[in-house]
Order: C-alpha cells, then sequence, then structure tokens
C-alpha cells in the first residue's frame, strides 16, 4: 500500500461555513479514503427543548440550522399536533405552505451562490445571493425577520398574510422567476460548467437507498423521495405540483433538480395564494388548551431533505422526550460513496453537492446511571450494543421461522 | 552601471512596473466587483494591501520547514518578475538594449516566478501548499511549450528576429501582427497562457480557495506575502505588455499615442478579468488537456498559417 497524504478540509475551511473536519487521505490528487469528525457545534438542543414549553421550543428548534430555519419549527408543529389531533384552519395551512416553499427558493438560491464560489465561479456566486435578496425582503414584510421567521405555533401560525400582501409577493416571485431563468441559462449551458460537475461525485439509486439519502440529493439519483407528497402535510394536498427527479446523481443532476424545484416552489406559492383569497382573514389559528400524553411524529421537508422530529408528551407543558434528525445526518454519510476514488478538486464539490448542514447534525450520546451518575456506555458502546441486540432478535426471528 | 540600476530599480523595473501594476490589478478588482454587483475597492487599495502587510502585519514561520527557503522565495520572485520586467518593458519604451536574442531570456524568467512559488510552498511544510505546489508544476510543465510556439510563432512572422525590438520596429514599420488571422490566433493563445501564468480563474488550482485555501501561499503571511503581492503586481503589468509588444505593435510615445498605450494594456487587462469572471475553475487534468491539445494545435495551426502567409 502506498503512502497517503492526509489532507484536511476544516475544522475551518473556506469550502464549509460551519466548523467540521474531513481528512482526505489521498495518494497524489487521488481520494483514497474519507474519514469525518463532527461535533464542533453541539449544543444540547434535545435536552434543552424538554426544560422548555411547547410554545418557547418553537423558538428554539427555529434556531437549529440558520438557513432552513422553518422546516424545523414545522417538523415540531406536526408532530405536536399529532399528539394532540389538531386539524388546522386552510388560511393556516396556506400560509405554513407558503412559508416553506419561500425559505427552500432563498435556500436553493444560496446553495447555487456557494456552488458556483467552490468552482471558483464568483460571480455566479454574487449574483445568486443577490437573486435571494428580494425573497428575504419578503419574509421581512411577512414575518418582520428576514431569517427565523417565528411564525409557527401549535395550532396555526403566528401572523397572517393580509390579502393586501398578495400582489406584492406575486410580483416579487415573478421577478425571481425571471431571475432564475437567467441563474439557470448561465449554469445549465456553460460548457465549462458541465466539465466540472458533470459525472462527478456519482451516487446511484442504489447508493442512495443503501445510504437512506435523502432529500436532492437522492431525487438527482432517479428517487422520488418527497415527504410533501409521502406524508402530506400543510396545504400540499391542497395544490398542484410534482415532485422533481433527474437520472444521473452526479453533481450536475443535483444542482439541476434544485434549479427545477425553485420554479415548482414558485408555483406552489402561485396557487396557496389564490387559495388564501379564498379564506377568511384573521382565521389563522385555533386555540388549543393542552397537550394530551402521547408520541408524535413530526416530518417535513426542508431544502436538504426529510426533517424528523419525535416528540413525546406527558401531559405537562413541555416535551418530555424531543428527538431530532435532520436531513444532512443521513446525505453526509454519502461521501463515502461519492467521494472516493475522486481528485480532490473534485471531491470538494461533491461534498458541497448535498448542501450539508452540520449544526443540524449534531449530536452526542452516553448512558449514564441514574443513581450515582458515572457513565455507563459512551456512543460507540451504545451502538455496538444497539447492533449486538439487534442481531440477537434477528436470530431468535430466524430461528422461529 | 548606474543607468542599469536605474533601469532595474525605478524606471521601467522594480517601481514603475509595480505602481502600474497595483493600478492594473485596482481596475481589475474593481471591473470584477462591478460585474458582480459590487462597489469595489477605492483606487489606493492595492498599496494599502501591499503596506498592511510589509509594515503592520507579522511575519509567522511555519514550524516544519525550512524558514530561509520559504522566505527568499518571495525574493528570488521578485527579482525574476523585475527582471522580466526590464526587458520586456524598455524595448517598449523604444530603448534598445542592443541585446539580440532577448526573447528567450525573457521566456526563462517569466517562469522564475512560479518556481519560486513552488519552492517557498514546498519549504513550507503544509500538505495544502504540497497540493498547490503539485499543482502548479502540472500547470507550468503543460503551458510553457504553449508559450514557446507563440513566441515561435512570433519571430517566424517577423522573419527570424530573436530581440524584441525589432519585432516592435517590424510592426511599426509595417502592420500589427493581430492584424492577420494567424495574429489573432496567437492573440487567444497568448491570452490563454497570461490566464495560467497569472493563476487566475479558470486556471487558479494551485491556489483554489475553496479546495485548498489559497494552496501554495497558505502559510505566507507579513512580509514574505507581501513580496508576492509585489510580484503579482509586476506581472499583472509586464505579462499584457509583453503580448502587447509580441502581436499589438508595441507603444509609441508621442502625443495621442500615449493614450493608445493606455488603452491596449487596459484592454488586455479587461479581456483577463472577463475571462476570470464568466468561468469557472477546471481540474488540473483539464487544464493540461486543455493546454497540450488544444492550445498547442491552434498555435501550431497557426505556425502553419504563417508559414502560407497569412
Amino acid at each position: 500500500m502506498s503512502k497517503k497524504t492526509l489532507i484536511p478540509i476544516g475544522p475551518y475551511h473556506p469550502l464549509q461555513e460551519e466548523p467540521e473536519l474531513f481528512k482526505l487521505y489521498c495518494d497524489g490528487e487521488i481520494v483514497k479514503d474519507i474519514k469525518w469528525e463532527t461535533g464542533y457545534n453541539h449544543r444540547g438542543i434535545e435536552k434543552l427543548s424538554e426544560s422548555k414549553t411547547y410554545e418557547q421550543v418553537f423558538f428554539l428548534v427555529e434556531r437549529i440550522c440558520g438557513i432552513c430555519s422553518t422546516s424545523h419549527p414545522f417538523a415540531f408543529a406536526n408532530a405536536v399536533e399529532e399528539i394532540a389531533d389538531i386539524e388546522l384552519t386552510n388560511r393556516a395551512k396556506y400560509i405554513r405552505s407558503i412559508i416553506g416553499e419561500l425559505e427552500r427558493i432563498h435556500s436553493h438560491l444560496l446553495w447555487v451562490g456557494l456552488a458556483g464560489h467552490f468552482l471558483g465561479y464568483n460571480t455566479v456566486f454574487m449574483w445568486a445571493w443577490k437573486y435571494r435578496e428580494p425573497v428575504l425582503d419578503l419574509f421581512e414584510m411577512i414575518s418582520g425577520n428576514r431569517n427565523s421567521y417565528a411564525m409557527f405555533k401549535v395550532g396555526g401560525v403566528r401572523r397572517d398574510i393580509e390579502n393586501t400582501k398578495i400582489p406584492v409577493i406575486r410580483q416579487v416571485l415573478g421577478d425571481v422567476k425571471k431571475k432564475i431563468d437567467l441563474l439557470a441559462g448561465a449554469v445549465m449551458d456553460d460548457p465549462v460548467i458541465h466539465a466540472r460537475t458533470k459525472g462527478v461525485g456519482i451516487l446511484t439509486r442504489q447508493d442512495i437507498i443503501d445510504y437512506g439519502a435523502v432529500g436532492p440529493t437522492a431525487r438527482a439519483s432517479g428517487l422520488a423521495i418527497d415527504v410533501r407528497k409521502d406524508d402530506p402535510y400543510a396545504a400540499y394536498p391542497l395544490v398542484n405540483w410534482k415532485v422533481i427527479t433527474a437520472e444521473a446523481g452526479d453533481v450536475f443532476a443535483k444542482a439541476e433538480v434544485r434549479l427545477l424545484e425553485m420554479y415548482e416552489s414558485i408555483s406552489i406559492i402561485e396557487q396557496c395564494l389564490e387559495g388564501l383569497k379564498k379564506e377568511k382573514e384573521g382565521d389563522i389559528a385555533i386555540k388549543v388548551k393542552e397537550i394530551p400524553e402521547g408520541i408524535g411524529n413530526g416530518r417535513a421537508e426542508a431544502p436538504r431533505g426529510e426533517v424528523f422530529h419525535f416528540v413525546q408528551s406527558d401531559g405537562s407543558n413541555s416535551p418530555a422526550r424531543h428527538k431530532i434528525r435532520a436531513p444532512s445526518y443521513v446525505n453526509i454519510a454519502t461521501f463515502k460513496k461519492s467521494c472516493i476514488g475522486q481528485t480532490i478538486a473534485d471531491a470538494t464539490i461533491s461534498l458541497a453537492a448535498v448542501d450539508p448542514c452540520y449544526c443540524c447534525t449534531e449530536r452526542m450520546a452516553a448512558a449514564y446511571d441514574l443513581n450515582s451518575g458515572d457513565k455507563i456506555m459512551n456512543a460507540n458502546e451504545l451502538i455496538n450494543a444497539s447492533v449486538k441486540r439487534t442481531n440477537e432478535i434477528k436470530k431468535t426471528i430466524n430461528s422461529q421461522l | 552601471m548606474a543607468v542599469n540600476l536605474f533601469y532595474f530599480l525605478i524606471f521601467p523595473g522594480l517601481l514603475f512596473a509595480a505602481v502600474v501594476g497595483a493600478f492594473l490589478s485596482w481596475f481589475d478588482r474593481k471591473i470584477t466587483a462591478r460585474i458582480q454587483f459590487r462597489k469595489g475597492p477605492p483606487l489606493l487599495q492595492p498599496f494599502y494591501d501591499f503596506f498592511k502587510l510589509l509594515l503592520v502585519k507579522e511575519t509567522i514561520l511555519p514550524k516544519h520547514g525550512s524558514p530561509l527557503i520559504f522566505l527568499l522565495a518571495p525574493i528570488f520572485a521578485v527579482f525574476g518578475a523585475t527582471m522580466s520586467g526590464v526587458f520586456i518593458l524598455l524595448p517598449l519604451l523604444n530603448i534598445t538594449t542592443g541585446f539580440r536574442g532577448d526573447l528567450l531570456v525573457i521566456f526563462y524568467l517569466l517562469t522564475i516566478p512560479s518556481f519560486s512559488y513552488i519552492i517557498g510552498a514546498l519549504a513550507s511544510g503544509n500538505p495544502l501548499a504540497a497540493v498547490g505546489g503539485s499543482r502548479e508544476m502540472k500547470l507550468i510543465l503543460s503551458y510553457e511549450l504553449t508559450f514557446l510556439l507563440l513566441i515561435a510563432g512570433v519571430i517566424l512572422k517577423c522573419g527570424q528576429q530573436f530581440d524584441l525590438y525589432s519585432i516592435i520596429q517590424t510592426q511599426q514599420t509595417g502592420t500589427p501582427f493581430i492584424g492577420s488571422i494567424s495574429g489573432i490566433i496567437l492573440f487567444i493563445v497568448g491570452i490563454f497562457c497570461i490566464q495560467a501564468k497569472l493563476a487566475l480563474v479558470p486556471f487558479d488550482m494551485p491556489e483554489a480557495e475553496a479546495e485548498i485555501t489559497e494552496g501554495i501561499f497558505i502559510e505566507y503571511s507579513g512580509a514574505g506575502y507581501a513580496m508576492i503581492k509585489l510580484t503579482k503586481y509586476i506581472m499583472f503589468f509586464i505579462l499584457p505588455a509583453f503580448l502587447i509588444a509580441l502581436l499589438m505593435n508595441g507603444f509609441r510615445l508621442d502625443g495621442i499615442h500615449i493614450l493608445w498605450a493606455v488603452l491596449k494594456v487596459l484592454a488586455v487587462v479587461l479581456v483577463i478579468t472577463l475571462i476570470r469572471n464568466t468561468n469557472p475553475r477546471v481540474k488540473i487534468k483539464q487544464a493540461i488537456k486543455f493546454f497540450v491539445i488544444w492550445m498547442n494545435l491552434l498555435a501550431v495551426i497557426a505556425l502553419v498559417l504563417i508559414e502560407f502567409g497569412y
């Protein structure tokens, strides 16, 4: 075996906005192996959440990720509403979907810009981010904040989108659509971009299934999974839209899926605005008295894939257990497939192509003795114990068959 | 001796080339900023950058490296750039050095900055710098032959004159070489060679911020990095000037022609800036293929055309 050089990407590196460490073991320019360490951002949100009331948890989960800051409240609301069996008003559903889709547009535009930057194409970077600004301004108009909109609460939304604002939103969306046309033209027809991204970091359909990847990463490999279709929530069943997929599974396909998804999002928002007009103004939330005992699973399609929240309620005013799984957690694992065998230049853009978001991903696990407070197992031992137990169960099932 | 020292240090060498190059780099940054909807830096920003690095910032030496070579490399780079600057700019200002065959010397001197960068990068002991150094080395191997073919084409075109002064004189008495098909092809080849020599997008893989965090320069700071900046300023002026001397009949320094000279430099820099703002970075493999196959092919076609008098 030849000697390998360790090329570190991180803990602080211009490629990634957040602290993480990718260790590329390279032979010359070829990446032979990859390992990664996250955990620089661990904030103990699941534990924190248990000490907050349901109303406060929305503000907490909103701050898990700055970019997809509405997908976590979305999933959490879905989970809590499943426990309490709440049916939203149509107006609240439409507003939720509008916020979710606006967020998808700005997040995908952000990714297009960043991908341009990673390829050394800073003009695309600056243009995409400039075109993203009007979307953020829309958020400011609707919610008062450019990011972290604080729009969600149990049983509905906090603020209404008044009918007088609808024409403004329409107009901005029209402008954004034109800009996306321009950007899509510049990116999709550029032969040098084709040379850099086509056939790079390919994930086959089988890889996606094996690693359980979600979101645009999965859809770019021809797997049409989308929580909005598979487990409909909010206003998505009420409007017409289709799941965008591409077949190639390379970086170019991922860019293509994201660009086309923005058009879908615009179309969803326009239909929601149409629906909004038919509903009574101000009818945005129903009063929720208490959350009964029970468990709830909430899912939402974030710009990066499926966000999953599990909430266990003991009938008090705060969650007894709150478990979060963000899309990047599963998507990052695909790097083993997409990066090994590539050059460093290809590996970096493959890393960026799943649009990883590390602060959503951080977690730690340990088992403590309740009485003495001693640590019994660390995360690895817990995983090993779990694997062992699963194998034992499999054996018993097999012997019974 | 004194006049040679003056040539080297003040005009048209170190000081003049660096100041003009700094303004050109401001022009490049300003145009880039306007393309990207930004405001762009003030006119004196390149000087602020340089003097801050030189006088204010401390120089940090890598622990696992060879500090002497690491610090000497940028100085070699400045010397190489300045020397080639003198050889290029003197004929351009219609001062003959009387040195027949200076083209080949310029060709060698122009590679010194790149080699110095590689030496400095490898002396720093940083794995990312090593990757950058290996990329720069591959890049040099790929574009140098093309650059030589470009010079060969020009030599052939003006009837086997090996010095820049006669090449410029031939063009000024006759027509500029760019006015022919072969001249245009050589100009395209030359622009891409300059792009690679300056390590600008699409050929900036030795630096590649998002991949290897400035690669070859990652460990440089303070005065050492100031010297690299100085080299870059000088190269940013003399490489376009070299292309103008080879193909666009040089400068004439009387009356309205001075304006033409300035416009010519700005036009070449503008082309370079536009290329770097409308392309992503290519991979090193693609760059090698681009130069070794396509650019060499183009240069050979130009040579053949010159043989047939086009």
